[in-house]
């Protein structure tokens, strides 16, 4: 009965095993240390995978494990990549910015670089102010924090407001829309100072890194993205396979009963809805780096229920699950949205796959309800589990 | 025997309905106590009001020990004040070993991070076999508390409850549903059980009242009809009236 995480979590050595295989694969296969075989924009989408994987293992947490269904992650996952691509796009608009003034007889003064960057940078919504929330902006440490720091208070505050008036279920998965929501119009607006329609652009470039190309940046951000899903996993199994573990689940399953033990039920949600908010805002600062822009519409409410059905697709309730289910979906989804499948002629009509994928995937959905209530990994218990009794 | 629990005078409505209806209550450590009644009598609310689930209009809960108020109280914090409650229904983790369904009950800090960092001590592991032994599932372990039975899920919650180390338990209808075999084990257990602690037990089954053999409180309409040993009270006209009259 002694619990530690690899018993507890058998997944965990096979599921690290198969990442660093993955890593290494793909490094092997690069084109900035390898054979080249893979191009950087599919390296790119490799990274990217990897972070909605991160994105899902936190969504996991709350909803498989704690019951709790957000259809308001994205919220997070997007702040973190708006706090990380206000510092990008400020420090390589500045380095433009001072490179264009060398070379006058004068030097520039800082105010003038700060100046001339503003009007660069926002001139687009017409300002040429920095807003308020653009102070931490020139501070690349500062903006590593508040990485975690904004969407942790977003969810701190929200869920402290939300599960204090016992606020579950279906209502709470309405409001964490609602949240996400009113995050995206807030930001489409142009004097709300992150640019409106237009997002950050330009955030492939990385300050300090102008003579190295893409190919390299690109394997690199996929290294960071596999190491931060990597420990993000370990944190998560350890978190689960725990007497916390035991608690949220309790919480999920009867909440009566976890409260009539004496724990203060509202806060365990608020804990394990605040991490998962700040492991998705990780999650965002490491993927709009490698997409290269952000703007309002990722944050769109039908981001986070996508969120939702790769977890529900993969399974729920077992880490690895919501991994799969995040790197199958959203991988076929590239695939089937980017005109790479061919479509088919049926004589009377053509299915082409950029509308159809969709359709697909709302089938795909609607069999795993119905077949594999559990998810796609639901089936690794016909195989593993078999002496459990 | 000193008061650990005094109700006074509560009353509360729920759309005008009088659920409890100016109750007084107390009970001692140790005591063992059946509250009975017909349905709507108001037995689940009493508990209610007591745990904390339902906040009255008016009256006094009183917990003797610490001379506190119960109705400012949260109920996961009346919950660490020493009183647990089992429901009707049986809840346990179902997807949880019984062993993990004890752990989690066990008398330690209740807090997120004391969880997070709690490790399994040789006295935590004395005390769930301890407990698994006095309900009779010292073989069960390790098995998913959902395959359990229904009996053996009852007696697992009143381990449960056990395990947190309460002064006072609050029991719903724990024979419902139990064969006569289970009935009289229950029986036998919660009265061990109020050797050491304050034991309030709601039932609708008089053959188990009477083997439960304690002081019995008929509650009828939100108050308390009559209270006394089961002879007293069956004799009650009052009592015949509400049981069989109408």
């Amino acid at each position: 009965m002694g619990e530690t995480i690899f018993t507890r979590n058998r997944s965990v050595p096979i599921f690290i095993g198969a990442l660093a295989l993955l890593a290494i694969g793909v490094t092997i296969l690069s084109e900035a240390y390898g054979t080249g075989a893979l191009s950087v924009s599919f390296t790119k989408v490799l990274g990217m995978t990897l972070c909605l994987c991160l994105a899902a293992l936190a969504m996991d947490l709350v909803w498989g494990y704690c019951g709790i269904l957000s259809l308001g992650h994205f919220a997070f996952f997007g702040l973190g990549g708006y706090v990380i691509g206000m510092w990008l796009m400020t420090a390589r608009t500045e380095a433009v910015i001072r490179a264009n003034l060398e070379g006058r007889p004068l030097p520039p003064t800082e105010v003038e670089v700060s100046e001339a960057t503003a009007l660069q940078i926002f001139s687009v919504v017409g300002a040429e102010d920095w807003p308020w929330m653009w102070a931490a902006s020139d501070n690349l440490a500062l903006s590593l924090v508040l990485i975690l720091l904004v969407p942790g208070a977003l969810a701190l505050v929200f869920g402290w407001l939300a599960f204090r008036s016992r606020v579950t279920g279906v209502y709470l998965s309405i409001l964490t829309q609602a949240m996400t929501l009113a995050l995206s119009l807030y930001l489409f607006q142009n004097d709300t100072g992150l640019r409106g329609n237009n997002g950050l652009s330009g955030l492939q470039n990385i300050p300090g890194a102008e003579g190295i190309g893409q190919d390299r940046i690109s394997i690199w951000f996929f290294w960071a993205s596999a190491l931060a899903l990597g420990l993000a996993y370990l944190g998560a199994a350890w978190l689960v396979s725990g007497k916390f573990g035991n608690i949220v689940r309790g919480v999920r399953d009867d909440e009566l009963r976890v409260r009539f033990l004496g724990y203060p039920v509202e806060v365990y949600k608020l804990v394990i809805f605040t991490l998962s908010a700040m492991i998705c805002g990780v999650a965002g600062a490491l993927y709009y780096p490698q997409a290269g822009i952000i703007n309002p519409d990722e944050i769109a409410p039908i981001a986070s229920i996508y969120l939702a059905v790769w977890v529900a697709i993969g399974g729920r309730g077992r880490l690895y699950g919501a991994v799969l289910g995040a790197a199958l979906v959203s991988l076929l989804s590239t695939y089937f949205t980017s005109g790479r499948a061919p479509d088919v002629e049926l004589g009377f009509y053509r299915i082409e796959w950029v509308d159809w994928w969709p359709v697909l995937l709302g089938l795909g959905f609607v069999l795993v309800t119905l077949f594999a209530p559990k998810g796609l990994a639901g089936l690794v218990d016909f195989v593993v589990r078999k002496d459990r009794t | 025997m000193s008061t650990l629990l005094e109700v006074n005078g509560v009353s509360v409505s729920f759309d005008g309905f009088r659920a409890i209806n100016n109750l007084s209550f107390a009970i001692g450590l140790p005591e063992l106590r059946a509250v009975i009644g017909p349905n709507g009598a108001g037995k689940t609310t009493f508990m209610d009001i007591v745990t904390g689930k339902t906040k009255p209009d008016e009256g006094i809960v009183r917990w003797a020990e610490s001379a506190q108020s119960l109705l400012s109280m949260t109920e996961a914090k009346i919950a660490r004040a020493g009183i647990g409650r089992k429901f009707q229904r049986p809840t346990v983790f179902e997807d949880q070993t019984v062993w993990d369904n004890l752990r989690v009950a066990l008398s330690k800090p209740r807090g997120p991070f004391a969880a997070m960092f709690d490790r399994v001590t040789p006295e935590d592991r004395k005390r769930i076999d301890e407990i698994a032994g006095e309900i009779g599932l010292s073989g069960h372990l390790s098995r998913m508390a959902g395959i359990l039975s229904h009996g053996q899920k009852q007696w697992l919650e009143i381990g449960m409850l056990l395990a947190q180390d309460p002064k006072l338990l609050l029991v719903d209808e724990p024979a419902a549903g139990m064969t006569t075999e289970e009935r009289n084990h229950t029986a036998d257990l919660l009265k061990r059980l109020a050797k050491s602690h304050a034991v309030v037990v709601v039932e609708h089954d008089m053959d188990f009242v009477r083997r439960l053999d304690c002081r019995v409180t008929v509650l009828h309409e939100g108050s308390v009809l009559s209270e006394g040993s089961l002879d007293h009270v069956m004799a009650d006209e009052r009592v015949i009236e509400v049981y069989l009259g109408r």
